[in-house]
């Protein structure tokens, strides 16, 4: 079975491909080169005059305290998204993939949250939360429950990741259902009639199964919480308050953009790239061999 | 060691649908017995229900005495073959084999001692640590197997076990589970719409249709006496000729039976030749097809007298004695030979 084309001419296959590489000339690698090139130079606080200053400006950052609780922040902001949208939306999964009467409908409300830009996301649970006017901060308070996110920088971190964990739920959740319907009935059967209760089922028969779609999907929360939650800082906190929800690409725009200092903010974006890059690596790596069974 | 036994049998779905019309049968201990039927007659549903995986709508499924409606399908203490396997497939030939005894907190040793003995049996020791997907469809088939005779269950259940292997695989594989099941002594539940391996497998024949038993007995009593037109057409390859007893011609037998009584004759038994036998049967037929498959033929023609034009007759003949093709035979039957049904498809007394 033959699976390549062959064509007769050099040009045209050339030409079938020229779109594609064009758009990513234009809109990736150019950027990227000149955020590459911007990383090396420094530039005075009036645009006048520009020089080149090789890594300096990557030396600032490493030294730089600020970019130090960046990262950090980031990561916890990841591994909290992550693991919160993904354990949520399994459950939700197992849930709807159970033959209930209305199934149906409630898989379509689950996915309905993905529909949502991210900054509608933040301005809905803004809303909800907000201290003087949220309906659940004034719920909060009456618990006796001291709600102030605009003051309190671990509610405000809390209140990002909790919109950013229900805005991807649906996200997972989809994936999940998707891995469970594949999952052959009679497996689990087999499984039923070898005297694994549903609990010992799950864990020894459905999530080794799952493991593909959990990978694919720890990846794909890590690179969302990385980057997709901009539009929910930027409407929900704007990085505050004093830089408690600023992760690495708010903090990208403040400085470049806001700041002004385009040479540390190339120099910001240049190491986020390369920390997609790696993940990226690594799904493409791991997700084909080491997690299939 | 148990038998299995079902008492007035149902089940409806929540949509109506009446899948099992009552079902009763008794399948005594260490018998092999077969469900047979065409899809959808429900004789998976029965065996998933027999396993616990079906509710029971009313009725009582019996194993080893005891009534088992409500009881979980771990609780039974069966073990059951899929179509598909349903092997595990992130675990080793071993783990599969294991995973049933390790849930009920068997002894590492004696777990061990178990899926070698099994393997031994089954001749895939040598598979053991190799994974479901590595495995060709005849292994993957001892592996289920494995799975099951593990567990020294009360019932095995075989829900189309063979279905998915080539036709000569699928014989060998027959063979086998005939053997095993001899030697291990275990009641058995299998079910197939293949009649000829419900022929071959059975000490107890239950032929299904819409939900319902049309015949239970021996293979061969199955055979030689249909219970009813359905049964008749169903067990044989090629199947029994049926027609309306009226299209068998003036006859002495034939005028004496009710309205709308059906005639049968197996292929085997009609002979090529003029004369028939004093009350019996004789056809003229033209002779539309022939298959060759070795030491016989089975000739496909039309008859042509008067009463009967325009039905099909097939005939099983020796190979030497094969008639060509378009040429006029006739064929006869002995009145021994002849099965009679009412109107209703229904065996009248002999």
């Amino acid at each position: 079975m033959q699976k390549q084309a062959v064509f007769q001419s050099r040009l045209l296959p050339l030409l079938l491909i020229a779109p594609q590489v064009a758009i990513v000339l234009v809109f990736f690698y150019w950027p990227a080169a000149q955020a590459v090139w911007q990383s090396f130079l420094l530039q005075d606080a009036f645009g006048l005059s520009t020089t080149f200053i090789w890594f300096e400006n990557y030396q600032d950052l490493l030294r730089d305290p600020d970019y130090f609780n960046s990262v950090v922040r980031t990561f916890v902001f990841s591994a909290a998204i992550a693991v919160c949208s993904l354990s949520l939306a399994l459950l939700f999964a197992v849930m709807a993939d159970k033959p209930l009467r209305g199934a149906t409908a409630y898989r379509t409300l689950m996915i309905w949250p993905y529909a949502v830009a991210p900054p509608v996301v933040g301005v809905l649970w803004v809303f909800m939360l907000n201290p003087s006017l949220g309906v659940l901060a004034q719920g909060l308070r009456n618990l006796g429950f001291d709600w102030n996110p605009l003051l309190d920088g671990n509610q405000a971190a809390a209140l990002v990741i909790l919109a950013s964990v229900w805005k991807q739920i649906s996200y997972n959740f989809l994936f999940f259902l998707a891995g469970l319907q594949a999952i052959p009935s009679s497996v689990i059967e087999a499984a039923a009639i070898d005297g694994a209760r549903p609990v010992r089922r799950f864990w020894t028969i459905v999530f080794p199964l799952l493991s593909p779609t959990i990978f694919f999907l720890i990846v794909i929360n890590v690179v969302y919480a990385f980057f997709d939650t901009f539009g929910i800082i930027d409407t929900m906190t704007r990085g505050g308050p004093a830089k408690a929800t600023e992760t690495l690409v708010y903090k990208v725009y403040l400085d470049g953009l806001l700041g002004g200092n385009l040479g540390g903010s190339a120099a910001q974006s240049v190491i986020l790239m390369a920390i997609v890059i790696a993940l990226t690596a690594i799904q493409f790596r791991f997700v084909e061999r080491k997690v299939t069974y | 060691m148990a038998d299995v036994t079902l008492r007035d049998v149902r089940k409806t779905y929540a949509g109506g649908v009446e899948a099992i019309k009552g079902v009763s049968l008794k399948v005594a201990d260490g018998a092999f017995c077969v469900l047979v039927g065409p899809s959808g007659c429900g004789k998976s549903t029965l065996l998933r229900m027999i396993a616990g995986l079906e509710t029971v709508t009313s009725g009582e499924v019996d194993i080893g005495g005891r009534v088992v409606n409500a009881v979980e399908p771990a609780a039974r203490d069966i073990a059951m073959v899929f179509q598909n396997y349903a092997l595990y497939p992130h675990m080793s030939v071993y783990n599969n084999m294991a995973y049933g005894l390790r849930n009920r907190g068997l002894a590492r040793a004696e777990i061990e001692a178990r899926v070698h003995e099994a393997a031994q049996i089954l001749e895939i020791e040598a598979l053991l640590a190799r994974k479901p997907k590595q495995l060709s469809g005849g292994q993957r088939q001892r592996v289920a197997m494995g799975r099951a005779i593990v567990r020294h269950p009360k019932v095995f259940l075989f829900d189309e076990p063979l279905s998915n292997l080539d036709a000569k695989l699928r014989i060998a594989m027959r063979v086998e589970i005939r053997k095993l099941q001899r030697r291990l002594k275990t009641t058995a539940v299998y079910v197939t719409h293949d009649q000829l391996e419900a022929m071959t497998l059975a000490d107890l024949l239950v032929v299904m249709n819409g939900g319902e038993v049309e015949q239970i007995g021996a293979p061969l009593e199955v055979y030689q006496k249909p219970a009813t037109t359905f049964v008749a057409a169903f067990i044989g390859a090629p199947p029994m000729n049926l027609m309306p007893a009226a299209h068998a011609g003036p006859n002495g037998w034939a005028d004496s039976l009710p309205p709308g009584a059906v005639v049968g004759v197996r292929p085997e038994d009609l002979m090529l030749g003029q004369d028939a036998p004093a009350g019996g049967l004789r056809l003229p037929l033209t002779v539309e097809a022939v298959e060759h498959i070795g030491a016989e033929s089975f000739v496909y023609g039309k008859v042509s007298s008067k009463a009967a034009a325009g039905d099909d007759v097939i005939v099983r003949v020796a190979a030497d004695a094969t008639p060509a093709l378009g040429t006029s035979v006739a064929v006869t039957a002995s009145r021994d030979k002849l099965h009679l049904f009412g109107a209703d498809g229904r065996r009248l007394a002999d």
